[in-house]
């Protein structure tokens, strides 16, 4: 049963993996901690650390804005790749794409 | 106790005693008595229990004492009292527990109000007395004479005062005046005069003056304004969170993960899907112009001749065999000055060449005429480096074999300086020999080596190429990459056609090896003072220093077996960028490095790093480029460690191999030069160059890649051209070539000094250095690093390809041989078969002609009829 539950989530993240230009991605649970990741550890801490705080503020914000709203959904396109978030209540789903190539 | 005197005549005859009589000195009020322990009891008032010294009151109520009287009638103890209790207005009695028998019985009741009040407030009052110290007795006053002297200070009158009154005549009152003037100095009458007269009798000097003084506390008033800051991080060390590895099962196998990532999956894909379909940042306008301008005319690609560089006593005559950039300071080069001689030139015009010793010039852009500094060689430098972290560091490999290194920081001032050619007199060099050369000589700095290697340990023949190691790791004993503890850049590699690839480290040996003596000697030598102002920075090593390790590369697998080297290039190894750009900050320390207090460290305290290549590139004086590795394998045979055998050897250039470079945009790519034709070869295909050029007619003597844009170096030539190849445009030819000088080029090297400055410094065999500009078409990036890359891919697979071709092709060559073996083979029987074929049907075609009556003999009757 567990691993049943896993093949399904690594059987996500290879459909995701599979797509054109992907260079990583990460899972993160609530406190920005890295679960799962396909680059090396330093990279992976790095992008967490960082993005746990962004994906924290934009939160904020949208929720500021309008209590009743809430994020779903971050892209953050820079010259040279795309790092999109997905968050949640108790994860985070980060993916980096180069949409150039 | 005037209640009691009040009493009834009845009772006056049975005067009870009253308490006053017994004692007198009892105030009225006041009642002693004795209380049972029954009685304390009752009434709560127990000796020492209840009712204490210190809190000694107690109040008691009327009706319980009336009651108990009433009780206990004559045994009560308050039957003495009955009368008073009965006529006390209030409604409590105090009830005194006097403990000192003050008043001669252990209690004491007060009989009126106004008592009571005085004996509760009485402890408040006899506390704050025994506070105050009672005041000493006075004692008779004992004069001392001073009263005396009040006596005669004080203002007394002596007599009574007079009083006069003074008024006019009545009779004058109001009458008419008459005023006249009168000149009050014509008559001595008209004022009276008091003038000053030295008195003899006051001659005293006043000794003594009374005078009053008040002790005052000393003031002073300042201000301060304190300044409100609040404690700021400045330096925070942290180390991030991970997850154990249970852990991160225990999430993974979560069913929240699982519904959260299929969740989530699907606004992935559309994101990463529209990026896909189109990339809606990329300005296409702005593109569409860069293109236009790359067809534009030729003048545009034309590498403008910036300034050039010659001397006329140094270089003139000479030729150049390396230059390099100055690492930190903009618009610093050095050149190094070489002769062009043969071999047996130079040993017929040694003692000239004695005299005139090789030199290193440093040129500054701003003064074209000057060299800036001389650096002193012991023999013809091939190839030069300035240290990474320390550029005031240099290396130079000779023609002799010996390695030598500069300090010039006594000097560094004088290259960041922006001088004029003024005149400066150098009195730093008391003992130098330049005395008798022109005045204009002793502007220029000459600076001698300050240490060089020992000449039976180093290399036998010519060192070509010197380069020094990144400052992260060093090499063992070994051959291992290990940790480099200092972070600065101590080991060099250097090698040469003896076979011999060679690495130093300029950290002090250790010294155990040492005898006492020797060590004394040093330090004694230390203590000398140096002449001709040589720096001291690296004078353990002079003429002593030994290679770390010597790598040879033993005889390979093919023909020749004289495998020399020419030019190698240190695999620019993979190593976490993140921890080089931490440590920056700590690559320039603060003051100058001692190098003599390094040590090399002993292998067991360093720690090996695993993920550095170890091979290298290596072009050989023959044309061939050998890629091995400089890990010294341990010889099961002898147990001495040894070099291993190299991967992979290629022939692929006709003469002697003079460039090896890698691209700055690619870890993997490297340009080989050699002969007359160029490679480019990607590290992990090994079966050959990827791109391979044509043979050109003028031999290439040298190529650099260009720093800016992927995909284009340039070729250096012998008849003094420069050519510059793009990848992407043309690969048959070269897409620009200009000629720079008439005599063949030696040395090019590309620099970045400003984002509109790229330099190409060219070196030509007439001693002269060109500095040309790269102009925008040039230097832009016209391609992108990925097209660059899909190109080198796209040959990678092209090699591949014709290697797989070839195989094949090979196999289908034995298998058509194999194949036509068989069918000879076969074909021989068939053709027995037919030939017997053949003769049945010759025989089948007599038998059906003799039937017919006709046969081959009767050929000429006519057969018309049967």
């Amino acid at each position: 049963m567990q691993s049943d539950l896993i093949a399904e989530v690594e059987e996500t993240l290879k459909r995701i993996q599979s797509q054109k230009g992907v260079q990583g991605i990460i899972i993160i649970n609530a406190e920005g901690i890295p679960i799962k990741s396909t680059l090396d550890n330093s990279s992976t801490v790095q992008y967490a650390g960082l993005l746990h705080q962004l994906v924290m503020k934009t939160r904020s914000t949208v929720r500021d804005l309008d209590p009743q709203n809430d994020l779903t959904f971050l892209r953050v396109r820079s010259k040279k790749n795309e790092i999109m978030i997905a968050p949640d209540k108790d994860y985070f789903l980060i993916v980096i794409q180069n949409p150039s190539d | 106790m005037t209640k009691m005197t009040n009493l009834n005549n009845t009772e006056k005859e049975h005067r009870i005693l009253s308490h006053t009589d017994v004692l007198p000195d009892v105030p009225e009020d006041i009642f002693p008595m004795v209380l049972t322990s029954a009685t304390q009891e009752l009434f709560e008032c127990r000796a020492d229990e209840d009712v204490t010294q210190n809190n000694p009151y107690k109040l008691l109520k009327k009706d319980d004492i009336l009651h108990d009287m009433k009780a206990r009638a004559a045994v009560s103890d308050f039957h003495p009292v009955k009368q008073t209790v009965l006529n006390y207005p209030g409604e409590e009695l105090l009830l005194v527990f006097d403990r000192d028998f003050k008043y001669g019985q252990s209690f004491y009741l007060v009989l009126t109000e106004e008592a009571k009040q005085r004996i509760l407030q009485e402890p408040e009052e006899e506390s704050e007395q025994y506070v105050c110290r009672t005041p000493e007795p006075q004692q008779p006053w004992v004069s001392l004479g001073s009263e005396l002297e009040i006596e005669e200070e004080s203002v007394k009158d002596t007599r009574e005062r007079l009083k006069y009154l003074v008024s006019r005549v009545r009779k004058k009152f109001g009458a008419p005046v008459n005023f006249t003037d009168r000149n009050a100095l014509e008559s001595k009458e008209g004022y009276i005069e008091c003038t000053s007269y030295q008195d003899r009798n006051f001659r005293l000097i006043q000794m003594e003056r009374n005078s009053a003084t008040q002790a005052v506390l000393n003031l002073k008033s300042s201000a301060t304004q304190t300044q409100r800051t609040f404690p700021r991080n400045m330096y925070t060390q942290y180390k991030p969170r991970e997850l154990t590895e249970e852990e991160k099962e225990n999430y993974m196998s979560s069913e929240n993960l699982k519904n959260f990532a299929s969740s989530a999956f699907s606004r992935f894909e559309i994101a990463i899907q529209q990026n896909k379909i189109m990339d809606v940042f990329f300005d296409d306008w702005q593109a569409l112009s860069e293109g236009d301008i790359a067809f534009g005319g030729k003048a545009d690609t034309y590498l403008k001749e910036y300034q050039s560089f010659t001397d006329l006593q140094f270089s003139k005559d000479k030729s150049i065999s390396c230059i390099k950039w100055h690492p930190t300071i903009s618009g610093v080069i050095a050149v190094s000055v070489t002769e062009k001689m043969s071999f047996e030139e130079r040993i017929n015009g040694s003692t000239k060449l004695l005299l005139n010793p090789p030199l290193i010039l440093f040129w500054s852009f701003s003064d074209p005429i000057n060299p800036q500094l001389r650096l002193e060689c012991p023999d013809d430098v091939l190839s030069f480096d300035f240290c990474p972290s320390d550029p005031n560091i240099i290396i130079g490999g000779c023609m002799n074999g010996q390695i030598v290194l500069w300090d010039v920081t006594a000097h560094a001032q004088r290259l960041h300086g922006k001088r004029s050619g003024e005149r400066r007199t150098t009195s730093a060099y008391p003992g130098s020999f330049m005395a008798f050369e022109e005045d204009k000589e002793n502007e220029i700095p000459v600076l001698l080596y300050c240490a060089v290697s020992s000449i039976e340990n180093g290399h036998k023949a010519p060192v070509t190429d010197v380069q020094w190691l990144p400052e992260n790791f060093e090499i063992s004993i070994t051959g291992v990459p290990v940790e480099n503890q200092n972070q600065i850049c101590v080991q060099v590699v250097t090698c040469a056609p003896d076979c011999c690839v060679m690495f130093w480290d300029i950290r002090a040996p250790r010294p155990a090896a040492h005898s006492q003596a020797e060590r004394k000697q040093k330090m004694e030598e230390k203590q000398l003072e140096n002449p001709r102002g040589i720096p001291n920075t690296f004078k353990y090593l002079d003429l002593s220093w030994k290679p770390l390790i010597k790598v040879y590369e033993s005889v390979a697998v093919f023909v020749n077996e004289t495998y020399k080297q020419c030019h190698l290039n240190m695999a620019h190894t993979h190593y976490h960028y993140i921890i080089i750009t931490r440590f920056d900050i700590y690559l320039m320390p603060e003051g100058k490095v001692e190098y003599a207090l390094l040590r090399v460290p002993s292998e067991k305290q360093l720690k090996p790093l695993e993920d550095i290549s170890t091979m290298f590139c290596v072009g050989t004086e023959d044309g061939e480029l050998v890629y091995t590795s400089w890990k010294l394998g341990k010889d099961d045979d002898s147990g001495r460690l040894l070099s291993g055998k190299p991967s992979r050897c290629f022939i692929v250039h006709d003469s002697l191999v003079n460039t090896v470079k890698r691209s700055p945009f690619f870890k993997d790519i490297i340009l080989t030069v050699g002969g007359w034709n160029f490679a480019v070869w990607k590290e992990s295909v090994m079966n050959g160059p990827i791109i391979l050029s044509p043979c050109s007619q003028k031999r290439c003597m040298v190529g650099c890649w260009s720093l800016s844009n992927p995909g284009m170096f340039f070729i250096g030539k012998e008849d003094g051209n420069i050519e510059v190849w793009d990848l992407l445009e043309k690969t048959h030819e070269p897409s620009h070539i200009q000629n720079i000088s008439t005599a063949s080029i030696t040395c090019m090297k590309p620099w970045i000094i400003s984002s509109k400055q790229h330099f190409l410094a060219v070196s030509d065999d007439f001693g002269t250095l060109h500095i040309l500009q790269i102009p925008w078409t040039l230097r832009n990036p016209s391609s992108s690093e990925s097209s660059v890359n899909k190109y080198f891919e796209k040959e990678v697979t092209r090699l591949m390809f014709f290697d797989k071709r070839k195989e094949t092709m090979a196999k289908q060559k034995t298998a058509t041989e194999a194949e036509e073996q068989k069918k000879k083979t076969l074909s021989e029987k068939t053709e027995e078969e037919s030939l017997a074929e053949y003769e049945s049907y010759l025989t089948l075609e007599k038998d059906i002609l003799k039937e017919m009556g006709v046969s081959l003999q009767e050929e000429d009757k006519p057969s018309n009829e049967v």
